[in-house]
């Protein structure tokens, strides 16, 4: 356990962390010899690739695949029968295969995968395999999902209807809140579906040895859920597999489910007994997608007549594709997430995740969070004008205070939403602006709530640590840190390196993190929920103080000076009082090694049990909670609808940051992403089929979009965070939408709950309310 | 291979000769016949600007690109844009600027931002905003790219 000899403040002087640390693998990426998945090869290596099923839904009869298998250069072909054991991110709800078996759900499944000579092979042996299916009922309406349907997708669809999850929950009474309530407010949001776009496609590498050893190497945002799957689907001991995780180009949540293809190319490699490389082309990735669930939420909010909150009542069904994913926490999050950074007195969440003949929806980037928080922030919008309160005022009256305890049961260790809302109110000049700017610019304030780290572990004994780092010193004065966090340019292994370097005083170049190797790296279980600084650095950190008090005791022994008066910094352990009197870090280390050889220790992150006893208690449950707020400006030509966000002051609470480049980069691509869902992104379907699988039509925001961005940092010290920190990876695009939003009604008087807000919907907006005769500053 | 001809092209300051088919893109001849594996293959279809490379100096993108079309050409790739001990000035600006975050954008910026740097040393924001139009980073926000190249430039960055 870290948590009790950890509380400790920070250091009062830190040498590395709290100020701005370059990457350590910077070097290596700017010159192109930074090592992804894709830039590895093996000697007699086979390509792999999938045939990818044409139909939405159907039943397959038969597939025909004697031709391909016959073809020169073909050295192995699979079909779904071979491998049939179902998986999934979640225990609970195994649903998936890594090939069809049975029934493809969506265009894009896989239904046949081959390993041959070359690219060209592969393809052509694909071309000669014969799939007879019966088309089936296709479902792409979730609310359609809601009733008994003639064909589920799933069997295990909630009597006979294509639900996978649903959720009722009920804290206090809602009824009796509203009833009584002087003012409420109704937000109907509606969100397409938008996913990752990671530059880096899917990719893997599999090797299987006759030593009885499997290697393989993926891009993935977590290596010990791949790892197993591997072993579950393929029927290998997980001992007898090693997962390594190259560097990795990006996430966001897109790698963080075990992907069939994954397993597929394993399953390649142990069939044709070669190496085999499988890299999903752009279009593949957009099938895997695993993005934001496409929503329908309804939102009711009431306050009592000066502002205070009485009572959410939240519906919310999401659009869950073909899998069940993350599905099952992803309901849960669409309601509980909305509870901060307000005191909610009295909540109702119904939520249901549906099944439909789409490419599964899954974790992205402030999983659960986004969509619900845009309602809630543009619904206090809307209460704050008909209240007559400044939208600050009335989030203000309402924040939760630190150490305290929601109504269903989360603990908010740390919170300085107070002091987000003073610092981007200064900052944005938003009592100058605030209804005063001219039509067609706008101002608005929208604020986040993010879990720092899901207290419930996935797919682990909740006895066992989350994270677990180990150390090893030796005589070359290096320190190599293994862990199986992963890195997907956030920037863990940089703090993990400065948290090692840090408390043992020495320079940043002398740790080395090693890449992430199930062979050596201990158990961390990855990137996901916000939670690497969190767990990771509390890890890193007990692991840093075990060494350091040994390397302590070698020095004091060479001083003669008692142990517990040794300080330790720039490379030297010293006795304050005669600070003349110091050995350097390679005579304190030699010196330890006498007794024991190499160095090596060991820390680990557990943390405590949280929530209540009531069914799903444990969703959304954090050892932390980032808070935001966030002012966005627009401008709108409001002739043509186009707009564009000018500024973005973007004030958040991740506690003491770490390494304030990393956090910047973190809230700046956070806004990035949460603009582009706001602006334009979309997965765009046409019934089942996706009509924009490539990033020419699926758009994220590019330079001449992106506004001046102010990052205000804010946060106190989180009790339990390693030196006082929390997340910064999520928490901070869910703020951007309901921003944005509020601007936009701000500029130009007009209200938009359904996402993407491209210009020809601002334009019909401006065009309704002439059209209503409603002005808006004189316009 | 058939049709497959010498071509002679310079790359990273070298003259290479290969042997390659007329369907040769220059993409898959820099990372699967020669490794050189910094430029990325981000989408294949010219639409993310991972795999830019110099063209006598011009960004190009390499997944469009035929091989005999860089026939006594200059190719440039992200591996030729550093000396062997010493980052570029863009390179280092890069790292201190936290303008890479997964990386695997960072070589195409990097290359469209050494050619603007040449080509006009002395960059606006908005030519900067533009010089990097053809390629997409989802980590950034471009925020700190733009930086990076700002300060590389005041450092005398056309290297």
């Amino acid at each position: 356990m870290s948590s009790g000899p950890l509380r400790s403040a920070a250091p009062a002087a830190m040498r590395l962390l709290g100020g701005r640390i370059p990457y350590v693998e910077g070097p290596l990426k700017v010159t192109g010899r930074a090592e992804y998945t894709d830039d590895l090869a093996r000697p007699g290596m086979l390509v792999g690739k999938l045939l990818r099923s044409p139909w939405p839904h159907a039943r397959i009869r038969s597939i025909d695949v004697r031709e391909a298998r016959g073809m020169p250069g073909v050295f192995a072909v699979l079909t779904g029968d071979r491998y049939p054991t179902p998986f999934g991110v979640l225990p609970i709800t195994r649903d998936e295969t890594a090939l069809a078996v049975e029934k493809v759900r969506y265009i894009g499944d896989i239904v046949a995968a081959v390993a041959a000579q070359d690219e060209l092979t592969a393809e052509r042996a694909l071309a000669t395999i014969r799939v007879d299916a019966e088309p089936l009922p296709e479902y792409t309406d979730p609310r359609v999902g809601l009733r008994p349907v003639d064909e589920p997708i799933h069997r295990r669809g909630l009597n006979g209807t294509n639900i996978q999850k649903e959720v009722r929950q009920h804290f206090g009474d809602v009824d009796a809140a509203f009833a009584q309530a002087p003012v409420t407010v109704r937000v109907h949001g509606s969100f397409a579906g938008v996913t990752h776009a990671f530059t880096e496609p899917l990719v893997t590498l599999a090797e299987a040895t006759p030593n009885g050893r499997l290697t393989v190497w993926s891009a993935t945002q977590v290596p010990h859920y791949l790892h197993r799957t591997l072993s579950e689907v393929l029927g290998i001991p997980m001992h007898r597999i090693r997962v390594i995780k190259p560097e990795v180009g990006g996430g966001f949540g897109g790698k963080s489910d075990p992907l069939p293809h994954e397993i597929v190319c394993a399953a390649l490699a142990i069939e044709s007994g070669r190496p085999v490389k499988m890299l999903l082309d752009r279009e593949e990735v957009f099938y895997t997608n695993h993005g934001r669930h496409p929503t329908e939420n309804d939102v009711r909010i009431a306050f009592d007549a000066e502002g205070r909150l009485l009572g959410y009542d939240i519906e919310a069904v999401i659009d869950g594709g073909a899998w069940s994913s993350f599905g099952t926490v992803t309901t849960y999050y669409n309601g509980v997430l909305a509870m901060g950074p307000y005191r909610v007195p009295n909540f109702r969440y119904v939520g249901h995740r549906v099944y439909t003949n789409k490419p599964p929806s899954g974790a992205m980037r402030a999983h659960g969070g986004t969509n619900i928080r845009y309602s809630v922030e543009v619904a206090f919008d809307e209460a704050a004008e008909q209240l007559g309160i400044d939208p600050f005022e009335l989030r203000a009256r309402n924040a939760l205070p630190p150490n305290s305890d929601t109504i269903n049961q989360f603990h908010i260790s740390s919170t300085s939403f107070l002091r987000c809302l003073e610092a981007v109110r200064e900052r944005s000049g938003w009592a100058s602006k605030f209804r005063q700017l001219p039509y067609g610019k706008g101002i608005g304030l929208g604020c986040g709530f993010y879990i720092s780290g899901s207290n419930s572990p996935i797919h682990f004994t909740p006895k066992m640590p989350q994270s677990t780092v180990h150390l090893k010193a030796d005589m070359d004065g290096g320190i190599t840190v293994h862990s199986m966090q992963a890195d997907i340019g956030q920037g863990s292994n940089t703090l993990l390196a400065a948290i090692v370097a840090e408390v043992l005083g020495v320079d940043l170049d002398r740790v080395h993190v090693h890449p992430v190797d199930s062979d050596v790296s201990p158990v961390d279980l990855g990137s996901y929920s916000s939670r690497v600084t969190f767990m990771m650095g509390n890890a890193a950190r007990q692991a840093a103080e075990a060494m350091r008090a040994r390397l302590v005791r070698a020095a004091a022994e060479l001083l003669g000076a008692p142990a517990e008066r040794i300080e330790v910094g720039h490379e030297r352990f010293f006795w304050p009082e005669d600070p003349a009197r110091s050995v350097s870090f390679l005579e304190a280390l030699h010196k330890a090694m006498e007794a024991e050889g190499a160095l090596q220790s060991s820390g680990s992150f557990t943390s405590k049990p949280m929530g209540g006893s009531f069914k799903g208690a444990r969703a959304g449950t954090a050892p932390a909670y980032s808070f935001a707020a966030y002012v966005a400006e627009v401008e709108v030509d409001v002739e043509t609808g186009v707009y564009r966000p000018t500024h973005i002051y973007a004030a958040f609470d991740c506690g003491r940051p770490l390494n304030r480049l990393a956090v910047e980069g973190q809230i700046e691509g956070s806004i990035h992403m949460g603009l582009g869902q706001f602006m334009g992104e979309t997965m765009n379907y046409r019934g089942a089929r996706l009509l924009n699988p490539a990033l020419l039509d699926y758009k994220i925001p590019m330079p001449e979009q992106m506004p001046e961005i102010d990052v205000l940092l804010v946060g106190d010290d989180d009790p339990d965070g390693p030196f006082g920190a929390k997340e910064a990876g999520e928490g901070p695009l869910v703020a951007t939408l309901p921003a944005m939003a509020n601007a936009l009604y701000d500029a130009v008087g007009v209200r938009f709950y359904r996402l993407p807000v491209t210009p020809d919907v601002v334009w019909k907006g401006i065009q309704g309310r002439r059209a209503a005769a409603r002005r808006w500053k004189g316009n | 291979m058939p049709g497959a001809r010498r071509i002679r092209f310079g790359l990273n300051g070298h003259p290479v000769e290969v042997t390659a088919p007329p369907e040769r893109i220059l993409l898959d001849l820099l990372r699967d016949d020669l490794r050189l594996t910094g430029s990325k293959r981000g989408c294949d279809l010219g639409t993310c600007g991972c795999c830019t490379v110099l063209v006598d100096g011009r960004p190009t993108l390499s997944c469009l690109t035929l091989v005999h079309l860089v026939e006594g050409r200059e190719v440039m790739t992200i591996e030729g844009i550093a000396s062997p001990h010493e980052l570029h000035p863009v390179q280092r600006a890069f790292v201190e600027h936290g303008a890479t975050q997964c990386g695997f954008c960072t070589p195409g910026f990097i290359l469209s931002a050494v050619a603007l740097l040449r080509e006009n040393p002395q960059p606006t924001r908005a030519q900067i905003v533009r010089a990097i139009s053809g390629n997409l980073c989802r980590c950034t926000g471009y925020t700190k790219i733009v930086e990076a190249i700002e300060a590389a430039s005041r450092a005398g960055g056309a290297g």
